[in-house]
């Protein structure tokens, strides 16, 4: 289990306009063209010089997969890049301001009490 | 030697950019409510006469990243670009530039190392919401130089919140040691309880009591009920995100224990409580009120 990897999927998704709408769009076909091109690039850092250890485990692939952010928060995903990511893809298909925020609270209220999932890497 | 000006704690609030200038049907409710606040909060620094601006913040995932994460680090360049993209996205906050006080930056530094805070350095940053938000609130000019402090609350494991306190009283004496004439107004923002979670997005903040708690501690200096109280396990419990309140911890060793503020106020806000203080060591707001006469 790596939430290093989750968070380090999410950090560099969120920051590329053009990754936020390739994800909301084809998130499943998004998650493994990043874990084959991009998981083990250490950012930074010359392509040639790339980790070579870094791979998704079958939930984390397939929570990223369905956007599922509520096993995310279970999985440890910090829940700041998670936020963040949703409220980019998905505020857009509410009317109400806060609406997306407000579902994504409530969705995670209805199966998590504090304490929450440890998400120290 | 310089001359510390002011010292400001505050809350920084990403959506006050957007509240503030929206108009018309967009405007939210308690948007001119917050803009009042925050003219009178303005007023305490703008009293102080500042020449630069000492900006104690914490970056948010944007240029410093799980692979290569600093604990406390200090800014040490001629300029800062600010604020990111996803910044713009979700709350419309400008791209700005800023001037950096190189010297006060070396000053910083090389004095926080021998003093024995192993201090990271940045020669090329771009800093985020957490130092441009008090810029909007307290100097919408932006027009004075900076130097900005980035400590790590976000990503653990943290420094101890007794690590946080000591760094401000060390801020503290390098502003006070560093020869200039200068006026420097030491300016840190953090949050009160917050969520990005399960509690978030509530009326108020997740925690009102620790809230209110808080805000006594910050403005009484109290900084051993403070730390008597807090500590990297127990600010989970006030909501998730809460561990920003150690950037308000770091101000009060600034501000100096049992120093109470001279500014004061609150505002409760969904989602979180926003809160303002401002202290004015050795000769006061008068001096800077006289000098810029």
């Amino acid at each position: 289990m790596s939430r290093y990897l989750l968070n380090k999927f999410l950090y560099t998704i969120d920051r590329d306009p053009e990754l936020v709408e390739r994800y909301r769009e084809d998130p499943r076909g998004t998650v493994e063209w990043w874990e084959a091109e991009r998981a083990n690039a250490i950012l930074n850092v010359h392509g040639a010089e790339r980790s070579t250890w870094l791979k998704f485990d079958d939930v984390e692939r397939e929570a990223l997969a369905t956007h599922d952010y509520v096993k995310l928060f279970e999985l440890g995903a910090h829940p700041f890049l998670s936020l963040t990511l949703c409220i980019a893809m998905f505020e857009r298909d509410y009317e109400e301001p806060l609406a997306f925020q407000l579902k994504f609270g409530a969705d995670l209220a209805a199966r998590f009490t504090f304490p929450y999932p440890d998400i120290t890497t | 030697m310089a001359t510390i000006a002011a010292v400001i704690a505050s809350t920084h609030h990403p959506f006050y950019y957007r509240a503030s200038t929206s108009t018309g049907q967009d405007r939210p409710p308690f948007a001119d409510e917050w803009v009042s606040k925050i003219l009178s909060f303005r007023e305490t620094l703008t009293r102080a006469n500042p020449d630069v601006l000492v900006l104690v913040g914490s970056d948010h995932f944007h240029q410093l990243w799980l692979d290569n994460m600093p604990q406390f680090l200090v800014g040490k360049a001629p300029f800062y670009d600010a604020n990111w993209y996803n910044e713009e996205r979700e709350f419309g906050l400008p791209r700005m530039l800023f001037t950096g006080q190189e010297d006060l930056s070396w000053h910083i530094l090389r004095g926080g190392l021998d003093a024995g805070f192993d201090l990271a350095y940045s020669n090329e940053l771009r800093i985020d919401h957490s130092v441009t938000c008090p810029i909007i609130t307290l100097r919408p000019d932006a027009d004075l130089p900076i130097v900005p402090v980035y400590t790590n609350i976000f990503a653990p494991p943290l420094p101890q919140p007794k690590r946080f306190v000591q760094l401000g009283q060390q801020i503290r004496d390098l502003v006070e040691s560093w020869p200039s004439d200068k006026r420097v107004a030491i300016i840190g923002t953090g949050h009160l309880s917050l969520e990005f979670g399960p509690r978030q997005f509530g009326p108020h903040g997740p925690d009102p009591e620790f809230d209110r708690k808080a805000v006594e501690w910050i403005a009484n200096g109290d900084i051993e009920k403070a730390l008597g109280e807090v500590s990297l396990e127990s600010l989970w419990e006030p909501g998730n995100a809460t561990h920003g309140f150690l950037d308000f911890m770091l101000m009060m060793g600034v501000a100096g224990a049992g120093i109470k503020a001279d500014y004061v106020d609150t505002l409760d806000l969904f989602h979180t409580m926003e809160a303002y203080f401002t202290w004015y060591p050795g000769a006061g707001p008068e001096a800077g009120k006289g000098a810029a006469q």
